[in-house]
């Protein structure tokens, strides 16, 4: 697929998802919530996908970084709307819109600090250090009274519509599809793949990997900017570990570095674990199993038929 | 002068705990060369094996209190062996992110298993131990601190008397130095990777029973955090290296403890975090590691 093309689905994309959220009001409520858990579940594990599976590193604080996006522009739309809704217009869409892309440039910020001792650390140590900053994130808003410490932020305003979920999704998919198929992308490859020898050949390893958390991180911000709105609250507890091994499975189910695959992956096991809310803790029982069995079976993935698909 | 001591001994009989757990991250690193992450739900599957056999010893007795200690071990070195059969065994040679990730779900299933078996409320753990606190000056030790002294003093000099002086430590060395030459040699890879996840957990049950025993509240998802600073302090004192994961888990607990009496209580969990993040930045072999290069 060249880029024109890519381009022209992008467009397509954005005016479906444009024309479905006009029919918003005739769809059925509980299907409408299931399909918006979806699309940020899919920018998630797209955004998780360009750092643990096109880069060949090992994130596990994703969750943190969704949380950065999410508390930003859930403040910039309560605390801060006084006095920046009137300097937009009174456009509450504009001021949304604001509100996410500065969740998710803050969220850049705190991926690239976690991306700078990357250089130094490799696949394990890397995959604590992760972990210990969505932690470090995790206790310092527990902290912070003014978000709401340990109780959260409530009367978030519900912007999130089917349009806004779907777009970001669409910008994602696009903007990291075509950043990995850029010549410039295939770098992130190569350093999955042998990081030796792209140093060897000429590639800034450290400066790729930094690139893949930035933009990881950035993603994962705003949608949890669209989180936030969609569900008018957030607390610290939703973004701890298990939030973050979810997106983990999302891209392990998929298969590592395989797109259509996490997006299909993101879709059934947003559904999966609908359907199985009413069994309680069978579902992180069952979550648990499915890492174990599918890395003893099928470390690929279950969408991926040969390895190294991910370039061609 | 006695509240620094106070918090001195607070603070190195949390370290000796973390020590503890400390070791089995590092054994099975020094030979498989991974982050075994369900290690810390095998300490808290060994606090809940204490509390079982507790329950139906004599409470505050040295006697009981010894076999619960004993059992729990057993318990956590058993499972441990099954862990390493079951879930790694299988997956031997392959890339150290797909052993990680394995371990990490063994993790998640330990925890949601037993919030299924053992119940997710927490309970309360019985005094093993006879208890009595010492007052030595205005200091307060307590027997369950002393018991956490002795049982970590007494099992690392049995650590080391096993790793250094019988022939099994010496194929976990051999093992940990060079795996192919070790079984060209004529050593059981496979058996002397189980001894070692035995050991490793008995450990971790022990740090289990000593930490109820300390904070007795047990909840099955009590190990998480134990776990990962114990994990820092294998980092701290140089990951693979023994007497390391026994200074760095001292030092953590020391370091934790000093915060907290600082006033600094809300955020001493992300204190290890810092001091990895650190450590790795300034020196990413560790206090007493050495870094290997990267060979080509």
């Amino acid at each position: 697929m060249r880029l024109p093309q890519a381009q022209g689905w992008l467009l397509l994309a954005l005016v479906a998802s444009a024309v479905l959220s006009w029919f918003t009001p005739s769809f059925n409520p509980y299907f409408l919530d299931v399909a918006m858990s979806c699309g940020i579940n899919i920018t998630l594990a797209v955004s998780l996908n360009l750092i643990n599976g096109y880069t060949g590193q090992f994130s596990l604080g994703h969750a943190g970084f969704m949380a950065v996006g999410a508390y930003t522009a859930a403040m910039l739309t309560t605390a801060a709307s006084s006095w920046l809704l009137p300097m937009l217009g009174g456009q509450t869409g504009l001021l949304f819109l604001v509100a996410l892309v500065a969740g998710g440039l803050v969220a850049a910020l705190a991926g690239m600090l976690v991306g700078v001792p990357s250089l130094r650390l490799k696949g394990d140590y890397l995959a604590i250090v992760t972990l210990g900053f969505g932690e470090i994130i995790r206790v310092i808003l527990q902290n912070i009274d003014a978000v709401g410490g340990p109780r959260g932020l409530i009367g978030i305003p519900d912007y999130t519509n089917l349009f806004a979920t779907f777009a970001l999704v669409s910008v994602t998919v696009y903007a990291i599809w075509a950043m990995i198929h850029s010549t410039y992308g295939r770098g992130f490859i190569a350093v999955a793949d042998d990081e030796i020898a792209a140093e060897a050949m000429g590639i800034n390893s450290t400066r790729y990997k930094i690139r893949a958390f930035v933009v990881g991180a950035f993603y994962a911000g705003v949608a949890g900017g669209v989180y936030a709105h969609f569900k008018s609250y957030i607390a610290p507890q939703g973004f701890g570990f298990d939030k973050s091994i979810e997106i983990v499975v999302m891209v392990i189910l998929g298969g590592m570095g395989n797109m259509p695959g996490v997006i299909i992956a993101a879709v059934l096991l947003t559904i999966l674990s609908e359907t199985l809310r009413q069994f309680g803790d069978f579902r992180m029982i069952l979550y648990s199993l499915l890492i174990i069995v599918l890395m003893i079976a099928r470390p690929q993935g279950l969408f991926r038929l040969r390895r190294n698909q991910a370039g061609r | 002068m006695t509240e620094f001591l106070q918090q001195l001994v607070n603070g190195l009989s949390l370290g000796a705990i973390y020590a503890l757990i400390a070791l089995g991250y590092t054994m099975v690193y020094g030979v498989l060369r991974f982050i075994n992450f369900a290690h810390s739900d095998v300490f808290m599957v060994g606090a809940f094996a204490g509390y079982y056999i507790g329950r139906q010893l004599p409470p505050e007795t040295l006697g009981g209190g010894l076999v619960a200690l004993v059992g729990g071990m057993l318990a956590c070195a058993l499972l441990g062996v099954v862990i390493e059969k079951l879930a790694y065994r299988p997956l031997r040679g392959r890339s150290t992110l797909t052993v990680l990730i394995t371990a990490i779900g063994v993790s998640l299933l330990l925890q949601n298993l037993g919030q299924r078996v053992f119940g997710a409320n927490p309970r309360s753990f019985p005094q093993l131990f006879p208890s009595h606190e010492f007052h030595f000056d205005g200091m307060v030790i307590s027997s369950a601190q002393l018991a956490v002294f002795i049982v970590t003093l007494l099992l690392l000099f049995a650590l080391r008397w096993i790793v250094m002086s019988t022939r099994i430590g010496t194929a976990m060395r051999a093992l940990s130095f060079n795996p192919t030459a070790a079984s060209l040699v004529g050593i059981n890879n496979d058996f002397v990777i189980s001894c070692t996840f035995a050991l490793g957990s008995a450990l971790a049950g022990a740090g289990g029973i000593l930490y109820a025993l300390n904070y007795p509240s047990i909840d099955p998802l009590m190990g998480t955090l134990p776990g990962l600073k114990a994990f820092v302090a294998a980092v701290l004192g140089g990951i693979g290296n023994i007497p390391g994961a026994a200074a760095g888990g001292l030092l953590l607990g020391l370091i934790e403890t000093v915060v907290v009496a600082l006033g600094g209580s809300t955020y001493r969990d992300a204190v290890a975090f810092g001091v990895l993040i650190l450590i790795l930045l300034l020196r990413p072999g560790g206090l007493l590691g050495r870094l290997q290069t990267e060979k080509v």
